[in-house]
């Protein structure tokens, strides 16, 4: 770890790499508590699975046809938009089958991006970088995409404040008070959708869901309010990140898999000791010294 | 004038009739409770004022308007067991959603909806409470909190769904003193599913079981609880004030 430490100060890779960990944090918070407190973490799957899509046809646009300002990063922002439209509108209309909708869009999504990566001439270890991400390659281009979302997700979080948290907490609710809930939802799915285009340059496709609603579940025990469970994911994310990356450094381990590792045990730890039978345990020997 | 009028309304969820050929005239100022038994259409009368379902047959007129333009100025307290008790949320924030109509597409709430929710809190005798977690209070503070929320709107009608549900008696008697306070500014309806619970106040009980019988307090008697539940119904007594409307019952 301490060897990550003095690395970080000569290798500009690895700053750009810290850098990018701790901008998405700030989104992985704010997209994070929505996830977590609206329970659409199976949508925010889906939508994360379509965008191997995106990144599939802009690799192959790339390589194959030179358009070679069409980087996958651009293509996960098209795709995952647009399957957080799709999706939202499924989920809108169709409310008996929403699941299976969801299920087979995330397979279609999957399937899509491998077709074309399978077509793209050369190494195929992209298809590796894009499923389980891979930090170490952020390039300078990447993090100004990465520092425009950011502001877009900020900026949306700070303006719809009142109203996510009406249509989070009592969608009827605010309904029959005039907020049109079906755009906030959408716009809601949008924001997550940009916050999974950012993790999946940290953790990948596949590992982005445990970054939305992992560090929001552990603020969900000790926030009072929207806001502080927000602040509080963005820390966690962000000191989970930087855990997971230096301790991945030394060893040559996946950065993405050993953040998750770190995210999920602080994770299990944390609902272990808020369950309530262990907090009565505790509270008991407590009392008794 | 009338707040609520319902013109021979039907109403079916997928071809399965809720409420069917429904009468109905509620008087501006009125305190009706609304009883019947479950699957009656207790709930859906109150989404049917509420304009959150359509009748397909007949015409309903709130406040003299359409259900949805009249939404701004209808106040609403759902039953309170449907909230997420995990979901971090401050109690004012939550009395703040009384305000949402009056803030901008891209806009906060303001000083004054502040001022307007702390205001509300006061008048339920929950102030103190206002930076408290919604998910820490009891269901009888709950609900109160419910209710400042909808009267934070300035409504001029109240619909509860079932307020007293899962509350103890002696917090349920303070939730109807509560009412019977508010129903001298505006008019009230009220779900109950326990009739023991219909209170003094009360001048009026819409009887709800696919069709409606509207019964002033002073005329129910034991056969029309006994023909709506169905079955025998230990009857609470109360001491009845006269409906001064005097009889509007349509029998179906």
């Amino acid at each position: 770890m301490v060897e990550f430490f003095h690395a970080v100060a000569h290798h500009g890779f690895l700053q750009y790499a810290l850098l990018a960990g701790l901008l998405s944090s700030i989104a992985c918070g704010i997209a994070g508590t929505y996830v977590v407190t609206r329970r659409i973490s199976y949508i925010a799957g889906g939508i994360s699975h379509c965008v191997l899509a995106g990144m599939g046809a802009a690799r192959y646009c790339e390589t194959v046809h030179g358009w070679t300002w069409f980087s996958p990063l651009y293509g996960a922002t098209a795709s995952a938009l647009a399957a957080a439209l799709i999706i939202g509108m499924v989920s809108l209309k169709a409310k008996q089958r929403e699941d299976t909708v969801i299920g087979a869009l995330w397979a279609i999504g999957m399937a899509v991006g491998v077709l074309f990566i399978a077509r793209t001439p050369g190494y195929n270890e992209d298809l590796m970088a894009y499923l389980f991400g891979n930090i170490l390659m952020v390039s300078g281009n990447d993090l100004l995409l990465i520092l425009a979302l950011d502001v877009l997700i900020v900026a949306a979080g700070a303006i719809w404040y009142d109203q996510f948290q009406a249509v989070c907490f009592d969608e009827e609710y605010a309904r029959l008070r005039g907020v049109p809930v079906e755009l906030f939802y959408l716009l809601l799915l949008g924001l997550v959708a940009l916050t999974v285009v950012l993790l999946v340059t940290v953790v990948g496709i596949v590992l982005v869901i445990a970054m939305l609603t992992l560090p929001a579940a552990i603020a969900g025990h000790f926030a009072r309010t929207l806001r502080g469970m927000m602040a509080l994911a963005t820390l966690l994310c962000a000191l989970f990140t930087v855990l997971g990356l230096s301790l991945s450094y030394a060893p040559n381990l996946p950065a993405g898999a050993t953040i998750i590792v770190v995210a999920g045990m602080a994770y299990l730890a944390t609902a272990g000791l808020c369950a309530p039978g262990i907090r009565a345990w505790f509270a008991a020997r407590f009392r008794g010294k | 004038m009338s707040a609520v009028v319902f013109d021979n309304v039907s109403f079916a969820y997928e071809g399965v009739p809720a409420l069917s050929a429904v009468n109905l005239r509620i008087d501006d100022g009125d305190f009706v409770s609304v009883i019947g038994p479950n699957g009656g259409g207790k709930t859906t009368l109150l989404k049917l004022i509420l304009g959150l379902l359509q009748p397909q047959q007949g015409t309903i007129r709130v406040l003299e308007r359409t259900p949805a333009q009249a939404r701004s100025q209808v106040g609403y307290v759902p039953q309170f067991f449907q909230f997420d008790t995990s979901f971090p949320v401050r109690v004012l924030d939550v009395v703040l959603m009384g305000r949402l109509h009056r803030i901008p597409f891209a806009g906060r709430y303001r000083a004054d909806d502040r001022k307007a929710a702390e205001s509300a809190l006061r008048d339920v005798e929950l102030a103190g409470l206002a930076s408290s977690p919604f998910a820490a209070l009891s269901g009888g503070q709950r609900q109160r909190v419910l209710i400042a929320r909808a009267m934070v709107s300035e409504p001029r009608l109240l619909l509860l769904d079932e307020p007293t549900a899962n509350i103890d008696p002696a917090v349920q008697n303070e939730l109807f003193r509560l009412l019977d306070e508010l129903s001298r500014r505006l008019t009230i309806m009220m779900v109950t599913h326990d009739i023991g619970f219909v209170s003094s106040a009360i001048r009026r009980v819409v009887c709800v079981n696919r069709t409606v019988v509207v019964h002033p307090t002073s005329e129910l008697t034991g056969g029309a609880i006994a023909d709506l539940y169905r079955s025998d119904v230990r009857m609470v007594r109360h001491d009845h004030r006269c409906a001064e409307h005097g009889h509007e019952v349509r029998h179906g």
